[in-house]
């Protein structure tokens, strides 16, 4: 498996760490519901598709990236940083 | 025997080689099974179950009989097949699955007893009584399977593993690979052509018709010149592409030294390649299948195109009146050839009606082969001919039941095979694997002209789609007659007729799996152990599903094939698990004060990767516990010294580096002031803590951070996260900087002379107070003086470049050495902070919270952190929680063992009953006891009680009274001193 690095290029897989799905990128507001919380650090879906995860470029760049690919094709359909703008 | 005149091997060269401890020579070009041949040895070995006599059966890598242990040097390889073995002077190979010898072997029995081995005899014999199982029936059966057998001793030959890039992976170096590889290296791209052989050509190398006016082999070598000649060309013989992976990724086998004696040094048995190919060609050609015909296993039976590789390329012939038994064109080839090598062809046995003899040889048409017979070597097969039964004195039987694509690759990634008739076999789907093109036989193209345009075609439109203008040149065109083939798969007759020659399944276990209801191809696969031999049914599979078809009354395309998988060829262990054993598996860290450690000769124990002194033993010290305690006391009383640089090291700038360090610490860093140190706590997003540390402020924006030793990376990556998943927003930098600094703790109450006797600048208690952090000069070299204890102790923790480590830790050892010092290791560093009930990851065990500790105090209520809002949630705080405490024995019965449960003291000491269990634990000469720190539930509402340490599995139960986690100093007056 190889992941386009929006940094380094393409990259086997054994330069990344995998850290799940990327819901753990919408990080709710301390004060938000148990429920809300539960759903963010325990609740994960087992799609059969198109799915976005996290994998960090760990021997790489560093950077943590989003990748979409699909479960059932293997397909890496796109990795792009999980760095956002200045808010 | 050798046919003068034929062939590509050297004959000036002579090689010398042993096979079942007798001599004989074959030439350099031979592989060992042509030698064999050419030294009339049909018999070869055993088969797996009924103990047959086999013989070479094929001339490539699907050979499913010839199976040898190669012994080299120390090692034994068994399994080798002899067919891909290159032979070499001195190679020594072993026939296997035979005892006493090749000729008389005992388990041949087995054949005698196959009417009661069939396919499912073991399921269906061994199933009572049941404690006979283990006892009776595994032993047996072990000690009678598996092919071949290991040295078991260690491994000494070298294995590697590589990475190669490219812009096109061309697999198979036959003629539409050939063609493919140059065409894509005209356009300009980068080429990796990898081949099985040691010689490129595929089957041009086995036949006799010409390619572009000149024999097939010449045109291949001229190939062969130019793409050697460019730069963007890479060739990789002895290489078998095993599998395909996602995104371009195939995994190869290079075969690197298998045909030398002995290697020279430093070079690898065998490389496992992971190439990264943008896109890729599959020129992996046709594998010949059998016709299943009754005892059509005897030696001197073999595919109808080995017999002509052997005769063409290595100048063999495997007998001296051959017959050839086919249902398609292609088998009058091997006629054909053999006769016009003066080799005698008595019967060309041809399944079909209308047949076309393309030499002078006799062909019996509508004809097939009933029986053969010769116990270790072919003697005659009978055939039924216009009626009549008619025997036929031959020793060497060729037989073609048509071509198979090796379509494999196209499958490893869910693509199942379509049934294609004009040809009778599975041809590859269409882009089953992204980005590999099919070209030539493995397509289902079987001419050469045909394979030859395919490779162009592939090749010419690769090269548009990676952006390259290819020129067009013209084909070259090959002599050669039309494929023909009429579908035959078996023959009814009596006697046993043999599919899975490896696994020994014949056309009536088939039937059989068929009768007792395992029609589908995947049961009749595990019931019969059809294709499960290390050849993985290549020579047998789709024989043995056309069987199948027609005993459960379907087609073939209904009942579809097995999957393939990866590896196309079986690959040792060794090779995929290259660079990854001792000390790839495992590298070593070394503190820049090793050297001088092991001159101490401290005994080093492992932390993570990292090697740390365990103790410094002094003359007369027998046992490490004296080592420990003289350590751990000279620290209380005078100054110790002890390598900390195995703690991760942070260093962290930017404007926001105090806001972002208060998000990842549940204490506040921005209220830390420039120049001092404070003592920090991460946790989790769940509310379990990671990991903790000390905090340095080094300047406005400017903080050094530690981290635990096994912590290190885990912390990076999280920082990393935090950073630029969640607070991006922030204006910081981070980086590791654990291996730029050697740093030494400095502790016990001469810890500040000794440093005053060696820092350039003498310092106080009011230059540097507890907690104090500053620059410092050593020996005129710029360091870091933190005023830190991990031992409760006046201690310091002077840290420099990593290069003036060892001279550092020197220095230090012989100032402490002056003033009744020394350097102490991890276990009295494990003692002393146990004693003032600091943590480990003993402690932190990913299960534990601030609350458990005692640390939820210590989470600010100003800000927010990761870790905060769950650290809070029902079930991470209260009485049920398992809480830090400290143990002390207090019966006559003094061990306590981490790991152990704790009970109440009248309890049964069963899980139901369990409160808590031990963490670490030492004996501490300064209280003159064990001590222990353990989780308890509710514990620091019960210190003071007794409650029962109990250990089952050495069934040790000690009464312990539950003490405050701090044995010593407990106001830490001693720190401040």
């Amino acid at each position: 498996m190889r992941i386009e690095c929006p940094l380094c290029g393409s990259r086997d897989r054994r330069e990344f760490y995998y850290a799940g799905h990327a819901s753990a990128l919408e990080r709710p507001d301390p004060a938000a519901s148990a429920e809300i919380w539960d759903n963010y650090l325990h609740i994960r879906e087992n799609l059969a598709g198109v799915t976005n995860d996290l994998w960090h470029h760990e021997t790489g760049c560093g950077a943590w990236l989003v990748v979409t690919r699909d479960t059932v094709s293997h397909a890496v359909l796109l990795a792009r940083l999980a760095k956002r703008d200045k808010k | 025997m050798r046919i003068a005149g034929k062939g590509l091997i050297d004959r000036d060269s002579v090689l010398n080689f042993t096979f079942n401890n007798k001599l004989y020579q074959g030439f350099e070009g031979d592989t060992l099974a042509s030698a064999l041949l050419a030294n009339d040895q049909m018999l070869i070995g055993r088969s797996f179950k009924y103990h047959r006599p086999r013989g070479i059966m094929t001339a490539g890598s699907e050979e499913p009989n010839g199976l040898v242990t190669v012994q080299r040097g120390r090692t034994q390889e068994p399994n080798t097949r002899a067919t891909v073995q290159q032979l070499y002077e001195g190679l020594v190979a072993r026939p296997q699955n035979a005892w006493p010898s090749l000729k008389y072997d005992f388990l041949g029995i087995n054949d005698l007893l196959s009417p009661f081995l069939a396919a499912g005899f073991y399921y269906k014999t061994f199933m009572w009584p049941k404690a006979f199982w283990e006892r009776v029936y595994e032993p047996i059966i072990r000690r009678a399977a598996g092919l071949g057998e290991l040295a078991e001793a260690y491994d000494h030959d070298l294995y590697e593993k590589a990475f190669a890039h490219c812009d096109v992976l061309v697999i198979g170096a036959g003629p539409s690979g050939l063609m493919a590889a140059i065409t894509a290296a005209r356009a300009g791209l980068d080429v990796i052509l990898a081949d099985e052989s040691n010689r490129l050509g595929g089957r041009l190398l086995s036949e006799v018709e010409e390619v572009d006016g000149v024999t097939g082999r010449i045109w291949a070598d001229a190939i062969l010149v130019e793409l050697a000649r460019l730069s963007n060309v890479r060739i990789m013989t002895n290489t078998t592409v095993t599998g395909a992976y996602d995104q371009g990724t195939y995994g190869a086998l290079e075969r690197v030294a298998h045909h030398m004696h002995l290697s020279p040094e430093g070079l690898p048995l065998e490389t496992f390649w992971r190439i990264a190919a943008r896109k890729a060609v599959l020129c992996a050609g046709a594998l010949e299948r059998q016709i299943a015909f009754p005892n059509n296993d005897r030696p001197g039976i073999m595919t109808a195109s080995a017999m002509r590789t052997y005769l063409n390329r290595y100048g063999v012939s495997p007998g001296q009146k051959i017959a050839i038994f086919g249902n398609n064109s292609d088998a009058h080839r091997t006629a054909r050839d053999f006769v016009e090598a003066g080799v005698e062809v008595v019967a060309m046995i041809d399944c079909r009606q209308e047949v076309l003899a393309i030499g002078n040889y006799t062909v019996y048409a509508g004809a097939e082969v009933v029986g053969t017979s010769g116990r270790l070597g072919l003697k005659a097969v009978t055939i039924r001919h216009n009626g009549a039964l008619k025997t036929i004195e031959c020793d060497a039987l060729g037989v073609s039941g048509g071509w198979n694509p090796s379509v494999h690759l196209t499958c490893h990634m869910n693509g199942r095979p379509v049934w294609n008739k004009d040809i009778a076999s599975f041809v590859p789907q269409d882009g089953a694997v992204p980005g590999l093109s099919v070209a030539g036989a493995a397509a289902g193209e079987m001419s050469t002209t045909g394979a030859l345009a395919q490779g162009y075609a592939m090749a010419q439109a690769i090269a548009r789609d990676l952006g390259k203008r290819p020129k067009s040149f013209d084909l070259p065109l090959a002599s050669e007659g039309p494929y023909e083939i009429t579908p035959f798969w078996d023959v009814d007759g009596k006697g046993r007729a043999w599919l899975d020659f490896q696994n020994d399944v014949t056309t009536k276990d088939i039937k059989q799996a068929a009768q007792e209801n395992f029609r589908s191809v995947e049961h009749m696969k595990r019931y019969t152990t059809q294709g499960m031999a290390t050849d993985q049914g290549k020579n047998s599979n789709v024989n043995a599903l056309a069987v199948l078809a027609d005993a459960t009354g379907r087609g073939i395309p209904e009942t579809g094939t097995t999957t393939f998988r990866p590896p196309y060829i079986p690959v040792a262990m060794a090779a995929l698990g290259a660079g990854g054993h001792a000390k790839g598996f495992a590298p070593e860290r070394f503190l820049t004060s090793d050297a001088a450690t092991q001159e101490l000769k401290a005994p080093m124990i492992e932390a993570g990767l990292w090697y740390r002194p365990s103790y410094f033993p002094q003359l007369g010290e027998t046992h490490w516990r004296q080592s420990c305690d003289r350590e751990a006391k000279m620290v209380r009383k005078t100054v110790g010294i002890c390598d900390v640089s195995t703690l991760g090291k942070i260093d962290i700038q930017g404007p926001d580096a105090a806001e972002f360090l208060d998000f990842l610490y549940i204490n506040s860093v921005a209220s830390l002031k420039v120049g001092k140190v404070r003592y920090g706590l991460m946790l989790r997003e769940d509310g379990h803590v990671m990991d903790d540390g000390t905090c340095a402020r080094l300047g406005e924006h400017y903080y050094l951070i530690t981290t635990t030793t096994a912590a290190a990376g885990q912390v990076m990556r999280h920082m990393d996260f935090v950073h630029q998943a969640l607070r991006s927003d922030l204006d910081v930098s981070f980086t590791s900087v654990t291996e730029h600094w050697a740093q030494f703790a400095v502790a016990g109450p001469a810890a500040r002379d000794l440093l005053n006797g060696i820092l350039t600048h003498t310092i106080t208690d009011k230059t540097f107070p507890f907690m104090g952090c500053g620059a410092v000069q050593v020996g005129g070299v710029d360091g870091r003086l933190f005023r830190i204890s991990f031992s409760g102790e006046h201690a310091y923790e002077l840290a420099v470049p990593a290069g003036y480590g060892d001279s550092l830790f020197r220095l230090l050892l012989d100032q402490a050495a002056g003033m009744g010092g020394g350097p102490y290791g991890m276990e009295a560093l494990n003692v002393l902070r146990i004693e003032k009930g600091f943590i480990t990851h003993a402690e932190i065990d990913g299960r534990t919270t601030a609350f458990d500790i005692g640390m939820a105090q210590m989470i600010s209520d100003k800000k927010d952190c990761i870790g905060k809002t769950m650290a809070a949630r029902p079930g991470l705080i209260g009485p049920e929680r398992d809480q830090l405490v400290g143990l002390k024995p207090v019966d006559a019965i003094k061990k306590i063992i981490p790991g152990a449960h704790l009970f109440e003291t009248g309890a049964e000491p069963i899980r139901q009953n369990d409160q808590g269990y031990v963490t670490s634990m030492c004996y501490s000469p300064t209280i003159k006891s064990f001590i222990a720190q353990a989780f308890l539930r509710d514990g620091r509402n019960r210190i003071g009680q007794t409650i029962k340490m109990v250990e089952h599995l050495s069934g040790v139960s000690t009464l312990c009274e539950v003490c405050d986690p701090v044995f010593f100093d407990p106001e830490g007056g001693r720190l401040r001193g």
